[in-house]
């Protein structure tokens, strides 16, 4: 229990906690001041002078700015005295005078805290009669955010979340009294991966976001909770349509979860929802040309590919790939029919790029628990590119000086240059490089001095995950106590691996499945919302297994290069179409909800598992998503918890357990080869904004992909002989391809680095998954 | 090429190591670099950026709150007229008017050879000596249009050279203090005899 501290409110006596702001106080006791600066997630600035109120601390009634002076023992505040209104439209009268009172045509016209407390506390006449402050209407400070300076009341909030919750300084007040107006720097544009948040958080309607603009008043909106599933995050946010469309997200305070921040891949990519590219009818291959067909011809006729493949050769010659981006009832109802109503152990929701299984049988963190931990070590990837909110959650972490980060990395990441420790490595020397820290005096003492989290993902889609498995065991096993934090990064790749969605006995994952079904041994691969050629590491391998397995069955929203040759194509729902749960890389488990109906003929994934077990001769009996809630609460080990009621009386999720048993998943042995001084190791990872479906088809960030390139430290450059921009020759023994090369001192010397799945030559043809790394050759044109 | 020359760099990194915060050398850094070009140059702001680890868009702010940093190229001698209420009193509008006479410009503008800004500006804080201006920030007091003429001319022939540095030079303060000029602390009962800065800076001559 923290301390409080006694103060009156308005008459009333009331328990304020110590070191609570005045204004947070009020508000937790029923007592609304008015605000704009003020925002509880950031520091106190006391700029607009809106929340001031009269307080006494003894020396009679002083008029104070509630926001930036903390309670004391005794304390009269007064937030309704004559002086304090007097004072609050006071201030309002002069926010207002330069304001252009562009409401009707203001898309914050209906959300403006600035109309809403001019209406409520505000003096209703202006007697300012001069000609207002003029500026050039908006004025695009990014490709996303608009900036219309006559309408900002200098509150400082974007300013401030772009520097302290973001750490991108992009925009800053410049100028001097009349004339002071936010800018970013000639040619810098605030190209922050959280620039949305700056609209949310404006009280005004100054910021407006290029995919909103316009597009509905905000009375006409509907909404509800829900969960962000672009990565395993899982932000909280509110779905908004009107019309049936679905128009924009907002994020939601959730305590443990994203503090009320998005990315804003994950906050615009609702435009891809509505996009003309959706697969929107069953579709049937006939005569080498797609024909759209009824559902029941379309699940008639995969269920005949199905049951041609298992009687050229038992089930076993069936192999159902993905799952991870949809709702844990998709990915129960999908392993299911894989496992029990087709019977193949090849089930598999991960593409190669993700954490071996057995991993869930590790302590979890929570994210609040990383965030909070003595030390965070990162065998991560760049968790700001592959999942930002975390990103800022620790990087918090680390500025409040709660934790301090020791990062072991193959590439400087987003927080490299908040990390106590950043120790570089070459891929395949992680264990010897973890060992050495784990030696070294000063890292000891800090893993002994208190909680330890580790965060653990895919570093480098160009090497197996052997190593870094390895790693990690020495890590765990030297900090006894430690805690494991996923970096899984698909939306619900921990639930679909947890429901059930990995192999069963003798099964194969992801790679094992393509290799055997380039081998023709594989011959109907059903491809649930994955596409192998853009995700699996190994494209060469992704390529002869596609070509390989004689009939393809693809659930997706949209084609993709691996579903264009599919010979059937069963299109699914999009999210905000489908309600369900997800589940996030703690283990959290949250709701996800249709708000609009689904697109053209789509279903959810459940349904469409439901109806192809039908085909197949069986019922698995759901007759809608509850029922499949239920039923995986009743029988995944972790689960027994998360009941729809349950999920639904906690906004902020349930956190599942650990589950009892899964098989141990046979890591590649292997170990690295020493590198040839003329070779270069290949290091692939994220970026945040890809080619992937949901930024490709929103038309707001189609275009923000940088585009591959290899990166290589600037002396590497020199000793190639090359220029940064210049094109030039990658290839090691499997391919060749053409690039321009990046001069970048966050890669290590000795390594090349390339961003995965961006426009251009596909760097998946560098890469073996078999080998345990992968190196590279530069050649000038 | 208009960022930090070498010279200025080694400058300005010792000016940055006088502080706890490297943050807290923006003002020096970019007085330096008005120095070095006149005025304040974008990419003198994205070099200062770099040295103490902000953003430019910071640096940016920062210097365009002040008036005093310019970012755009001005005369060798900005002629700034006090206009507000004293000045405008005792005839500042007209010694405006006389001044963009004689120079041909409108106020806010500069002379095609590049030797005059002409600004009108607020109080500069010697009221009692209204009208008054300041050429790159040395006064001069009760100025009419003959002692104006008179005080361009000197200017355009060098003769002020010694006491009005071109635009940019603020003070002529020394970066580092020779050790046979510095001075430390000195205990009433230790003085016996005049400061040493007194004659070291000719005052008591
Ligand atoms: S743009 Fe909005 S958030 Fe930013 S300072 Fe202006 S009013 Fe505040
Ligand atoms: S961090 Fe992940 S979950 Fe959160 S908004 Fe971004 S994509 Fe969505
Ligand atoms: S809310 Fe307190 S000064 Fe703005
Ligand atoms: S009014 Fe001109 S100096 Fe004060």
């Amino acid at each position: 229990m923290s301390e409080t501290v006694p103060v009156t409110l308005n008459g009333r006596a009331i328990e304020a906690n110590k070191g609570e702001l005045i204004i947070a106080a009020a508000e937790r006791h029923g007592v609304y001041i008015p605000r704009f600066c003020y925002h509880e997630r950031m520091s106190s600035v006391g700029m607009c002078r809106m929340c001031i109120c009269e307080v006494d601390t003894g020396r009679g009634p002083q008029l104070t700015p509630t926001c930036m002076v903390a309670v004391a023992p005794n304390m009269i505040i007064d937030t309704e005295s004559e002086m304090t209104k007097n004072v609050q439209q006071g201030v309002l009268e002069l926010l207002l005078a330069n304001h252009p009172l562009d409401c009707p045509v203001c898309d914050k016209g209906g959300e403006c805290p600035l109309q809403d407390q001019a209406f409520s506390h505000g003096p209703g006449e202006s007697r300012y009669i001069e000609e207002k402050r003029h500026f050039e209407k908006p004025i695009a400070i990014s490709d996303i955010v608009y900036l219309d300076r006559e309408r900002c009341i200098l509150c400082d909030r974007c300013t401030r979340f772009a520097d302290e919750v973001a750490g991108d300084a992009l925009i800053s007040f410049s100028y001097r009294g009349n004339e002071t107006q936010i800018t970013t720097f000639p040619d810098e544009p605030f190209s922050s991966y959280f620039s949305g948040n700056t609209v949310q958080i404006c009280p005004v309607g100054a910021l407006t976001a290029k995919p909103f603009r316009f597009k509905a008043r905000p009375w006409d909106l509907s909404q509800q909770e829900s969960t962000c599933t672009t990565c395993a995050v899982g932000c909280r946010i509110v779905v908004e349509s009107s019309r049936d469309e679905v128009l924009r997200y907002m994020g939601v305070d959730s305590e443990p979860v994203n503090h009320g921040w998005l990315c804003d891949r994950g906050r615009f990519n609702f435009e891809s929802v509505n996009s003309p590219d959706r697969a929107l009818q069953p579709l049937v291959r006939e005569r080498d040309e797609l024909r759209g067909v009824s559902w029941n011809e379309a699940l008639a006729a995969a269920a005949r590919l199905i049951n041609e493949a298992r009687a050229s050769g038992g089930a076993a010659r069936v192999a159902v790939i993905g799952g991870a981006r949809g709702t844990n009832e998709d990915a129960y109802a999908w392993s299911r029919l894989g496992h029990e109503v087709i019977g193949t152990p090849n089930v598999y929701s991960q593409m190669g790029d993700g954490l071996p299984a057995d991993l869930l049988l590790l302590e979890r963190a929570t994210i609040d628990e990383a965030a909070n931990a003595t030390t965070i070590v990162l065998l991560a990837p760049d968790l700001k590119e592959e999942l930002p909110v975390l990103y800022l959650r620790l990087r918090e972490a680390s500025e409040k000086k709660r934790s301090r980060i020791l990062e072991f990395t193959p590439k400087q990441t987003g927080l490299t240059r908040y990390a106590w420790r950043s120790i570089g490595y070459e891929p395949g020397s992680q264990v010897a490089v973890v060992e050495e820290a784990l030696a070294d005096a000063d890292i000891a003492a800090q893993l002994a001095k208190g909680n330890v989290v580790v965060v653990f993902g895919r570093m480098n889609l160009a090497e197996t995950i052997t190593a870094g498995v390895l790693a990690l065991n020495r890590l765990l096993k030297a900090v006894p106590g430690s805690k494991l934090l996923p970096a899984f990064r698909r939306g619900n790749s921990l639930g679909a691996l947890q429901v059930g969605m990995r192999t069963g006995p003798d099964g194969l994952n992801i790679r094992g499945v393509l290799q055997a079904a380039a081998d023709g041994k594989i011959d109907c691969l059903v491809l649930v919302g994955a596409d192998p050629l853009s995700d699996f590491p190994d494209t060469d391998l992704a390529r002869r297994g596609l070509a390989g397995a004689r009939r393809t069955i693809a659930v997706d929203t949209f084609l993709s290069a691996s579903t264009a040759r599919a010979d059937v194509v069963l299109p699914a729902c999009a999210f905000g179409e489908k309600d369900g749960t997800t589940t996030n890389l703690e283990g959290r488990v949250s709701k996800v909800v249709r708000q609009v109906s689904p697109a053209g003929n789509t279903r959810p994934d459940w349904m469409i598992a439901s109806g192809l077990a039908l085909a197949l001769g069986s019922d698995l009996g759901y007759a809608d998503v509850d029922e499949i809630t239920l039923d995986i609460a009743i029988n995944v080990p972790g689960f027994e918890e998360v009941t729809a009621a349950s999920v639904a009386a906690n906004p902020d999720g349930v956190v599942a357990g650990v589950p009892t048993a899964i098989p141990p998943v046979g890591l590649l042995e292997g170990v690295a080869p020493e590198r040839n001084s003329y070779d270069l190791r290949l290091v692939v990872s994220r970026t945040l904004y890809d080619q992937a479906a949901g930024t490709a088809h929103s038309p707001s960030l189609a275009h923000l992909p940088r585009g591959s390139a290899v990166h290589l430290h600037p002396l590497d450059v020199a000793r190639v002989g090359t220029r940064d921009g210049v094109e030039v020759k990658v290839f090691n023994a499997r391919a060749t391809v053409v690039m321009p090369v990046v001069a970048d001192a966050s890669v290590l010397r000795g390594t090349a680095w390339m961003p995965w799945n961006n426009p251009g030559p596909n760097v998946g043809e560098l890469i073996d998954c078999f080998a345990a790394v992968n190196d590279v050759r530069i050649e000038n044109l | 090429m208009t960022r930090l020359n070498d010279a200025n760099q080694v400058l300005a990194r010792e000016i940055i190591g006088r502080y706890p915060k490297a943050r807290s050398a923006t003002i020096p850094l970019l007085h330096v670099a008005q120095q070095q070009n006149g005025y304040i140059t974008q990419e003198a702001i994205a070099h200062i950026a770099e040295l103490v680890g902000a953003t430019s868009a910071e640096v940016l702010g920062t210097c365009t709150f002040y008036e005093m940093f310019k970012m755009h190229p001005v005369g060798k001698y900005l002629i700034n007229i006090c206009t507000t209420m004293s000045c405008a009193l005792m005839g500042a509008e007209q010694l405006v008017t006389h001044a963009e006479q004689r120079l041909g410009i409108k106020a806010g503008g500069t002379t095609p050879d590049g030797l005059f800004t002409l600004e009108r500006v607020e109080c500069q804080a010697a009221c009692t000596e209204a009208p008054c201006l300041q050429a790159n920030y040395r006064y001069r007091y009760r100025v009419n249009a003959a002692q104006l003429d008179q005080f361009l001319d000197d200017l355009a022939e060098g003769q002020l050279d010694a006491e009005i540095p071109a635009h940019g030079v603020v003070a002529r303060v020394r970066q580092s203090i020779p050790v046979d000029r510095a001075v430390s602390v000195v205990a009433p009962d230790d003085v016996h005899e005049a400061p040493v800065w007194m004659p070291l800076s000719g005052t008591t001559a």
